[in-house]
């Protein structure tokens, strides 16, 4: 098969997995204003998480819902006891999430080891798939179509649910949404949740194709900024379109200067920044 | 008094050696006074001009590793010493533009993605870099044909190097440069209305704290001979941080406490347990959430609040009221 056609189911599948990670991202950003540097470090959590999962017996797909149940709620205990205290105070939440994810990472490290993890990809999706007489990898598939029916889903919430007229009330006027009896505190519990449940269900799914290693959550933490960086923050479309840039640019940027694909891959990050500091789509400035 | 207590930490600071006599503490001591130089710098961004970055490892790893560079090609004391500079301040003119596009917490997420940039060169341009295993320098350079290969020696030029700091600090911040940039800090609009120009005193406050990033990476290089990604990594730029703020930010003592502070938490943490980055985390959430002034400061309050609890209660006092 053509190694250019490779690359690119490659680079949407990853562009897939990234907008698992960054479409939380940046609705958190958006609607609580907390460039939420644990991000990476539920992608790893749900990851570990899955792996003990798999490990006691149950199935892929079970582990990866248990792995994101498991991570949402992490990330609802942390908002509502931690980064609730510090409200107005930005800089504050910031450095607490750098500090919590430091404090994660180390705990993952006792409780996993230091070695990778290679996760099983499951029975049913292994092989190839023939689509216009062109053979793809199966599982790499079924994330495409995952990351299509959940972006399908979050648009739907936010764009025709009750909650998700009230999300984007709140991320447009926080204090006129809280005037009209919007509970915003509570939306700011759900979206961390749902945020961080939607990385850390990424990283089970990612586990076949990533394999799960310490440094995950460094490694993807920075994808998730530079997505959101890119496409602009509290925007669906944005997180969308970026995740797809960034997918594509690692996967051909590894293939054509391996060396520097990591450099390669900022490198829109910073056009867009000049041209354009609020993102692609952005609803906020930065 | 004041004068009285500077000349006797000068005479203990310049004396040390000889009190310590120990190289392994004289070592520690080298190590706090470089860092402090790095807060010292970093302080500059963070507490006068009000810009928290996270990505100042970065600056401190170019230095490091232009310097790195520059040895191995067998230049001499002054080709490396400017040459890494000058590469430094390049860098952090780079950076000062673009993070400079943000403002607030805009600001931090580049400096974020800045910083894991340069740790990507480092770690995977492998041609540049040597990636993981990082470069060796051979021997510490001779400045001005002066020895630094024993503790004592290298001990004091580091001295040198960070009361000349201090000093800069010093006339920085009773200059009318640094009145400019607390006032962006604290005032950006009416600095405009009284017309400064806010972007332009950011980034020259941006280009001094990367200069002495810049120094300290140096230091921090000759001290070691040996430079790897992993000091440009974001838990690098994160304890720098700590040392920022543990101290108390915008003082010209805090960032050297908060230095003293990291730098003995780390050595005695890492003789017991070997989980330093759990500790660092743990310290960061701590300080945040109960001493968001500082430790200095925050220990101090605490210690109040602590000694009221205890006091029998006399009078009653009007309730203070919540701010609901």
């Amino acid at each position: 098969m053509n190694l250019w056609l490779i690359l690119s189911v490659n680079s949407v599948t990853l562009g897939g997995l990234l907008f698992l990670l960054s479409a939380g991202f940046s609705l958190i950003f958006g609607l609580m204003r907390i460039p939420n540097l644990t991000h990476g470090s539920m992608f790893m959590l749900g990851a570990y998480f899955g792996v003990s999962c798999i490990a006691w017996g149950f199935g892929f797909w079970t582990a990866a819902l248990l792995a994101g149940l498991g991570v949402a709620l992490f990330g609802a205990v942390i908002e509502r006891f931690v980064l609730r205290r510090l409200v107005g105070a930005e800089l504050a939440q910031v450095l607490v999430t750098l500090g919590l994810s430091f404090m994660v990472a180390d705990v993952c490290l006792m409780q996993w080891g230091g070695d990778p993890i290679s996760v099983e990809t499951p029975p049913m999706l292994r092989g190839a798939t023939a689509v216009f007489g062109l053979a793809f990898p199966t599982y790499r598939l079924a994330i495409i179509v995952i990351a299509t029916v959940i972006a399908a889903a979050l648009w739907l919430l936010l764009d025709r649910t009750r909650l998700g007229a009230m999300i984007r009330a709140a991320v447009d006027d926080p204090a006129m949404a809280r005037v009209v009896g919007i509970r915003v505190s509570h939306l700011f519990t759900i979206v961390f949740a749902l945020g961080a449940g939607l990385a850390g269900f990424a990283g089970v799914i990612g586990g076949p194709i990533l394999s799960v290693y310490p440094g995950l959550d460094q490694d993807m933490l920075p994808l998730a900024l530079v997505v959101v960086i890119l496409g602009g923050t509290g925007s669906l479309l944005g997180s969308l379109v970026g995740s797809f840039v960034v997918g594509f640019l690692y996967n051909f940027g590894q293939a054509v200067f391996p060396e520097l694909a990591y450099v390669v891959l900022f490198l829109p990050m910073l056009i867009v920044l000049v041209v354009r500091p609020q993102g692609l789509f952005g609803r906020v400035t930065l | 008094m004041r004068r009285l207590a500077l000349a006797v930490a000068l005479l203990l600071l310049a004396t040390l050696p000889y009190w310590v006599g120990n190289s392994y503490y004289i070592n520690v001591a080298t190590q706090t006074l470089i860092y402090a130089v790095f807060a010292l710098g970093l302080n500059v961004l963070v507490g006068y001009a009000g810009l928290v970055t996270l990505g100042h490892a970065g600056l401190f790893g170019i230095a490091a590793y232009a310097g790195a560079t520059l040895v191995n090609a067998g230049h001499g004391h002054i080709v490396v010493a400017v040459g890494a500079l000058a590469a430094t301040l390049a860098a952090t003119a780079m950076f000062a533009v673009l993070a400079l596009r943000g403002t607030g917490l805009g600001f931090v997420m580049i400096t974020v993605a800045l910083g894991q940039i340069v740790w990507g060169i480092a770690y995977r341009w492998i041609s540049l870099t040597n990636g993981d295993n990082g470069i060796s320098i051979t021997a510490r350079p001779r400045p001005f044909g002066l020895a630094l290969d024993s503790a004592d020696a290298f001990y004091w030029a580091t001295l040198v190097v960070f009361l000349i700091a201090v000093a800069a600090m010093a006339i920085f911040v009773a200059s009318p440069f640094g009145a400019a940039v607390r006032g962006t800090r604290d005032q950006p609009r009416r600095m405009t209305a009284l017309g400064y120009n806010v972007w332009l005193t950011r980034f020259l406050a941006f280009l001094f704290s990367g200069f002495w990033s810049g120094v300290a990476g140096l230091l921090y290089l000759y001290y070691n001979q040996f430079i790897s990604p992993q000091t440009v990594a974001l838990s690098a730029s994160a304890e720098a941080l700590l040392m920022v703020i543990a101290g108390g930010t915008a003082t010209l003592l805090g960032p050297i406490a908060g230095a003293i502070l990291v730098i003995i938490m780390k050595d005695v943490a890492s003789a017991y347990i070997e989980r330093w980055n759990f500790v660092l985390g743990a310290i960061f959430v701590v300080i945040v959430i109960f001493m968001p002034e500082g430790l200095v400061p925050g220990s101090v309050r605490l210690w109040r609040w602590g000694i009221s609890l205890l006091r029998p209660h006399g009078a009653p006092v009007l309730r203070r009221e919540s701010g609901r």
